[in-house]
Parts: structure tokens; C-alpha cells; sequence
């Protein structure tokens, strides 16, 4: 049996009719033509699915789509302010070599938003401790450590934090 | 996942008769982080779903220095670990939170869940079992209270019957004498289950030990005491020769299993040095 559910995706109304036993990630990727947010272990393993609901980071594998019923979420496709112009966050991973293949990226980037929405300054083990639950099996780690405290900079430099 | 018959009942009364009339048929969704993955490898079935969410009350968080801490089912893993009152009077808890799963894990799971699910090896039960919580148990009109170290019955099982619903979970205050600790022993840092966990509340003045409570996790077929060690502790100075005797004392009581993720016989090992440690990090040893 479907449902619909009203949602808010990346600030504008969305409704998508759903099967009960769908997930918000198979929603937002099926049903809500978005499919920036990766479906990787879907068991909330790799974080890959990582997106923002009603401000927290959740891994979208582990909500029920009729969970997010009246909630706000975001997700990669939101985050650029304009067209041709990529987030400070996207920016500093293509400036310091922080994807390779890509698929784990925008479960990352969403994860180091939400950190820098809620402690613009982190040190370096409070990313990692934020991305505890982003896995990346091409490359290390480093280089996204570093994009996310050169990101954090630049946000604070600006002002927009 | 398979299709179920998903259900939003708005009160305790409702979703209790709910579960009673659907039986060992239905689950209750909290978090969902357990059950969801569970329902998609398909380790469980369930036709019923019962979404708790609707249910007013069970968001409620409180702690003053008298009653202690209670918090209701719905309260998530994050928000305890964030709380300011966990991380100042419950430190072995604030530790067992903040390395389950990860961030987002820890915004949709509840501890009440984590709790109910009743694994040998979850986080949150061995600094629950140490400080004394109780659960309060709703069915059918009336509330119960019953003792943590009371509730588990087995691997995934509980005291519950269907129609129960745990509505939220309360601990003492700790006191000026109280001294609180967790280790969880792993193979990582992070995303990882605990090879073996050890939680230590005990009460102590100048080395000597008033009370204590020691919850051994991963190593028994449920979180359990260490009872005669505890015994063997209480109203004793505690010195490196008791310690040792309170180490092995542990390693006789723990009944681990081996699997993929540690032996057996090193898992026993690693009660005894992780008890010893676990007691000076409550006496106030630097972790």
C-alpha cells in the first residue's frame, strides 16, 4: 500500500507517493528523481547515504519514507548556491583531492556540512570523530580532513558561518 | 525489505492493545537503526509495524540532583551523549553513547531501543546495569517498574511480553563518593561493536571501596554483574594486590563465546584487565 508523504527536499515542498516499506534513500532516489545521495551498504554502515533531516545528519537507509512526513531535509543536490557555483565544501574537495571515485563524496560533504553548521572551528579529531560513519575505500582520509578544515577556514574568513 | 502493515497509534492504551491483539507478529519502531537493517537481511520478520512516535511523553528528559536521571523511549542516543547532565554526572554512560555507531546513527537511535533489543553486546547496558536503572514498563492501563538487571532473558530477549511497552528508563543521583567508568574494547575506534565492554559504579572515600556494581557486556549470553567480584570489592581497601584477586575474580565470571570478532579465552582475558582498569579509571585514575 502507498502513502504520501509531504516533505520539504533542499527548501522546496515535495510529495512523493511511497510503499510503506520504502525507505527515505530509495524515496529520494526512486520517486524523488534525486539521486545524489548514494545507496551503498544500505544496513547504515558506510554513511553513503548520508543526508540532513530537520537540521541532524541521519543516514537516509535507516528512516522510513513515511517517517519523513512534515520534515526538512537536505541533501547534495541543495547544496550549491547557484548552478555553475559549487559550495565552499564542494570547492575545497575538488581544490585538495578530497574524491576519487565519488560515490562516498556527497555522504561526506553532507556529514561535514552538518559538523560546520553546528561547530564552525573543528579540530582536526572532531571531524574525525564526525565522519566516524563515513567510510572511503579508495583513498585515505587525509586529503577530505584537510578539504573540510581548509573549508572551515575560508566559511569563518567570510562570515557566513 | 518485505511489505508490512505500518501502524501510528497516538496513545500508550492503543499501541499496547495494538501489540497485544498482533502478537509476536509485530514490532515496535523507535529509531528503526536495529530493526530496519534487520527487517532487510531478513534476521526478523514482522507483518506489523507500531511506530511509537505519535505518542506524546516519551520525548521527556530530566535530571536533578536528588531524583537522578529519567528520560523517556523516544529520547535518541545523540541527545544523550550531548546532554550536559550525562556528560557531569554520568560519565560511564556519556562514554557508552558517544561510541555507538556513529552521528547518524546515534540522531535516530534511542537508547530505550538499543536497550530493548537486548544485544550481549550494546553500548548502553553495562553503565545502566552498574548505576542501578529501572525500566518503566507500560500495559494495559498500568505501569511497572522493573530493575535492568532484571530485564534480560537471553540473546535478542527480554521480560516483555506483548502489549508491553517501555516507556523510559531512571537512575539514581550519583553522590559526592560516587566514582563511574566504561571501557569498551574493540578492534577500532569507531563503527564498531564492543569485543568486550566493562562498566564500574562504586562508591569510595580514600581507597575504600563502600559499594560497587561491575556490568560485564559481550562476554555472557546477556550484559551481567560480576557479583563475587563485586562482593569480594565492597567494604574492602582497594590495593594492587585486591585488584589482581578482582581481575581474575571477573574472568571466572564471564561465560564468553568465541566468534569473528574475538575468541573466547581472549575475551575472558580481556575482562580481567579491563575491570582492573575500568575500577582505577572510577577512582579517578587519568583515562
Amino acid at each position: 500500500m502507498n502513502r504520501l508523504v509531504s516533505m520539504t527536499v533542499n527548501g522546496e515542498p515535495c510529495e512523493l507517493s511511497v510503499a510503506l516499506n520504502r525507505t527515505l534513500l530509495d524515496a529520494l532516489r526512486n520517486e524523488g528523481s534525486l539521486t545524489g545521495t548514494k545507496k551503498g551498504c544500505d544496513v547504515g554502515d558506510c554513511g553513503a547515504c548520508t543526508v540532513i533531516m530537520d537540521g541532524r545528519p541521519v543516514n537516509a537507509c535507516l528512516v522510513l519514507a513515511a517517517e519523513a512526513e512534515g520534515a526538512a531535509i537536505e541533501t547534495i543536490e541543495g547544496l550549491q548556491p547557484a548552478y555553475d557555483k559549487p559550495h565552499a565544501l564542494q570547492q575545497k574537495f575538488m581544490e585538495f583531492g578530497g574524491a576519487q571515485c565519488g560515490f562516498c563524496t556527497p555522504g561526506i560533504i553532507m556529514m561535514a556540512k552538518a559538523l560546520l553548521d553546528e561547530n564552525p572551528d573543528p579540530s582536526e579529531d572532531e571531524i574525525r570523530f564526525a565522519l566516524a560513519g563515513n567510510i572511503c575505500r579508495c583513498t585515505g582520509y587525509t586529503k577530505i580532513i584537510d578539504a573540510v578544515r581548509a573549508t572551515a577556514e575560508e566559511l569563518r574568513r567570510a562570515g557566513t558561518l | 525489505m518485505k511489505p508490512f502493515e505500518y501502524y501510528e497509534p497516538a496513545t500508550l492504551a492503543e499501541a499496547s492493545e495494538l501489540l497485544r491483539r498482533l502478537g509476536k507478529d509485530a514490532s515496535i519502531i523507535a529509531g528503526g537503526t536495529d530493526l530496519l537493517v534487520e527487517l532487510k537481511e531478513d534476521l526478523r520478520s514482522a507483518h506489523h509495524i507500531v511506530n511509537i512516535k505519535k505518542i506524546p511523553g516519551l520525548t521527556d528528559f530530566a535530571y536533578d540532583p536528588a531524583n537522578g536521571l529519567r528520560f523517556g523511549a523516544l529520547v535518541t542516543v545523540r541527545e544523550i551523549e550531548t546532554s550536559p547532565a550525562v556528560n557531569g554526572n554520568y560519565p560511564n554512560l556519556a562514554k557508552a553513547v558517544s561510541l555507538l555507531g556513529s552521528i547518524q546513527v546515534r540522531n535516530r537511535a534511542t537508547v530505550v531501543g538499543n536497550i530493548c533489543r537486548a544485544s550481549p553486546s550494546a553500548d548502553t547496558i553495562p553503565p545502566l546495569i552498574a548505576d542501578g536503572a529501572s525500566l518503566s514498563v507500560y500495559s494495559g492501563g498500568t505501569e511497572r517498574s522493573i530493575p535492568l538487571d532484571e530485564f534480560f532473558t537471553g540473546p535478542g530477549r527480554t521480560v516483555l511480553v506483548p502489549g508491553d511497552i517501555v516507556t523510559g528508563i531512571s537512575m539514581p543521583a550519583p553522590r559526592p563518593t560516587s566514582g563511574r567508568a566504561y571501557i569498551k574494547h574493540g578492534r577500532r575506534k569507531a563503527m564498531e561493536l564492543a569485543t568486550v565492554g566493562v562498566a564500574v559504579s562504586m562508591e569510595h572515600v580514600a581507597g575504600q571501596c563502600s559499594d560497587i556494581r561491575i556490568a560485564l557486556g559481550a562476554v555472557a549470553p546477556t550484559v551481567i554483574r560480576a557479583r563475587r567480584t563485586e562482593d569480594l570489592l565492597r567494604g574492602r581497601m582497594i590495593d594492587a594486590a585486591l585488584l589482581a584477586e578482582a581481575a581474575e575474580s571477573a574472568m571466572q565470571e564471564a561465560t564468553p563465546i568465541g566468534n569473528v570478532r574475538a575468541s573466547a579465552a581472549y575475551r575472558r582475558d580481556m575482562v580481567g584487565v579491563l575491570t582492573r582498569r575500568a575500577i582505577g579509571y572510577a577512582m579517578g585514575g587519568v583515562q
